[in-house]
């Protein structure tokens, strides 16, 4: 047991300092507030601005998308439907299928819809290929805190005379540090996803203005610098790397810090 | 046993739950401003049929429901009953203390305001008034803002019986409220019911005799689903008829 956490710790250790090794000293303050010039990837000057905020338009948006959409289902399935009905049962299932399928498999999907609807490869489609995949993780997520809260307190709020709206909305506040928790895990696996983005948002030097424009992103901003022959174009995916993980960290912080804050009154 | 005009009367009321008959044909009434207890062991259906009373019940899928409850003369498995107001009539007490995820004050001013009272200075009075009916109000009054689920069990509890009270209900069901309690919570849980019947109508599971001996003015005990013997407490305790009743009462069924 000693010797499995000794490998989990150093396995973290180890990418840390790797990506810190090589994008230290490629790390500068031009990398993070300028798009990229002309022959940025031969090795002139710029930075990838537009793939980090790309990838936080996408990412917010799609987990903003995702609450939106899997908060309902969670409520409908814990407090709409009886318990243990069988479309509650079904939802449940088709959750967990989704969670399993692959992200690559999202992105093929996502670029189908997209030819389908005769879409360009665009923020917009982004989004909502990258919605698709974290939507079973903030279901699964949030309706495993759901669950866990006793039956009790609905009998409590229905005793109450509170319908079933409201029922909800007491349950919802049950769960705010299981919320948080989601809110971190797609966020995280939204953020770092590749294969969702590859078809769907496409890649571009310049900022995206609206939904409409592709838009570049920090795993395919690794992607292909590092496979780029010039060693200082590589070091820039390692910085790029390392910018990935320092966002992913202080959103894993600030999550702990309100997660903490918000959950005073839970029973 | 009947009475002319009980808040409560179940009707030909037979519940089966999973395919399994739970209540069989319960004909009793709950008389006004009593306190009547359900005594039995454990499995008798006694904590089903008080969850009959505000439809706690059908919420879960497999459960059929066949029968009439009439509060105050009206059928609450009726088409067009209302179910939440009809819920409102009825404080519910359960085996633990679930109080809501807010603060004190909020809890308190949570059905309240569900029902519409939303000015902070009326609050406030509702507040103080039904913490102090719940004899809580000198125990929290320096914390009103603090969690809930800070408190002791015991507070808890009655934190809960002040929650119930404050939307105004006439019935109060009890599912066995202090079980979960140390002595001296329970004793001031007995006191609160005590003082309680002169307002409303307090219908009790419980499993101790003695609770039941001490509280109530009329008991009905359950056995296997079936309602065996009802009347007032002193019959059913000292003079049972029933030979079940008489086992139960001495001890040899438990």
């Amino acid at each position: 047991m000693i010797l499995a956490t000794l490998i989990i710790a150093g396995s973290l250790l180890m990418i840390l300092y790797t990506i810190a090794s090589k994008g230290m000293q490629s790390l500068t303050w031009d990398i993070i507030s300028k798009v990229p010039e002309g022959g940025y990837y031969i090795g002139k000057g710029g930075g990838i601005l537009n793939a980090i905020i790309g990838s936080l338009y996408i990412s917010i948006g799609a987990t903003v998308l995702g609450l939106v959409i899997s908060i309902p289902v969670v409520l409908y399935v814990n407090i709409y439907a009886k318990r243990n009905s069988w479309l509650a049962n079904i939802t449940r299932l088709t959750f967990d299928v989704l969670f399993g399928i692959p992200s690559i498999v999202y992105g093929a999907f996502g670029f189908t819809i997209m030819v389908y609807f005769g879409l360009r490869a665009s923020l917009l489609a982004g989004i909502i290929t990258v919605t698709l995949l974290v939507i079973p993780i903030l279901a699964r997520a949030i309706d495993e805190v759901i669950r866990l809260a006793p039956t009790e307190l609905s009998d409590a709020t229905y005793a109450l005379g509170a319908t079933r709206w409201e029922t909800s909305l007491i349950f919802l506040r049950q769960a705010i540090p299981g919320i948080i928790t989601a809110i971190l895990l797609s966020f995280g696996r939204a953020i770092g996803d590749a294969a969702t983005v590859l078809f769907t948002a496409g890649y571009t030097d310049s900022i995206p203005t609206s939904l409409g424009q592709p838009t570049a992103t920090l795993p395919l901003a690794i992607f292909f610098q590092l496979s780029s022959p010039i060693e200082e174009v590589q070091n820039r995916a390692y910085a790029a790397a390392l910018i990935l993980t320092f966002i992913v960290l202080i959103i894993s912080l600030s999550a702990k810090y309100f997660s903490k804050k918000l959950s005073k009154h839970k029973i | 046993m009947t009475f002319e005009s009980p808040h409560i009367r179940v009707k030909d009321l037979n519940v089966h739950i999973g395919g399994n008959h739970i209540l069989k044909n319960i004909n009793i009434d709950i008389p006004d401003k009593k306190l009547t207890s359900f005594i039995g062991p454990s499995g008798c259906g006694k904590t089903t049929l008080l969850k009959t009373f505000n439809r706690l019940l059908d919420r879960n899928k497999d459960v059929q429901i066949d029968g009439q409850v009439l509060v105050d003369g009206e059928n609450i498995y009726g088409k067009d009953i209302e179910v939440t107001s009809m819920r409102q009539k009825m404080g519910l007490l359960s085996q633990r203390p679930f109080p809501l995820p807010m603060s004190i004050y909020d809890n308190i001013a949570y059905g309240p305001r569900l029902h519409g009272t939303t000015k902070k200075k009326e609050l406030d009075v509702l507040v103080e008034h039904y913490l102090t009916a719940t004899g809580l109000w000198d125990e929290v009054k320096d914390r009103l803002n603090g969690s809930a689920a800070r408190l002791s069990i015991g507070q808890q509890q009655r934190l809960c019986l002040a929650r119930g009270l404050a939307v105004e209900p006439e019935i109060i069901l009890g599912d066995e409220p202090t079980s979960a309690l140390d002595p001296i919570s329970t004793q001031k849980i007995e006191e609160l019911f005590l003082q309680l019947k002169d307002k409303y109508t307090l219908v009790l599971v419980t499993h101790i005799l003695r609770q039941a001996r001490r509280l109530s003015d009329y008991i009905a005990f359950l056995y296997m689903g079936e309602i065996i013997e009802f009347g007032p407490t002193e019959d059913i305790l000292l003079r049972p008829k029933e030979k079940l009743t008489q086992e139960y009462v001495k001890g040899y069924i438990s």
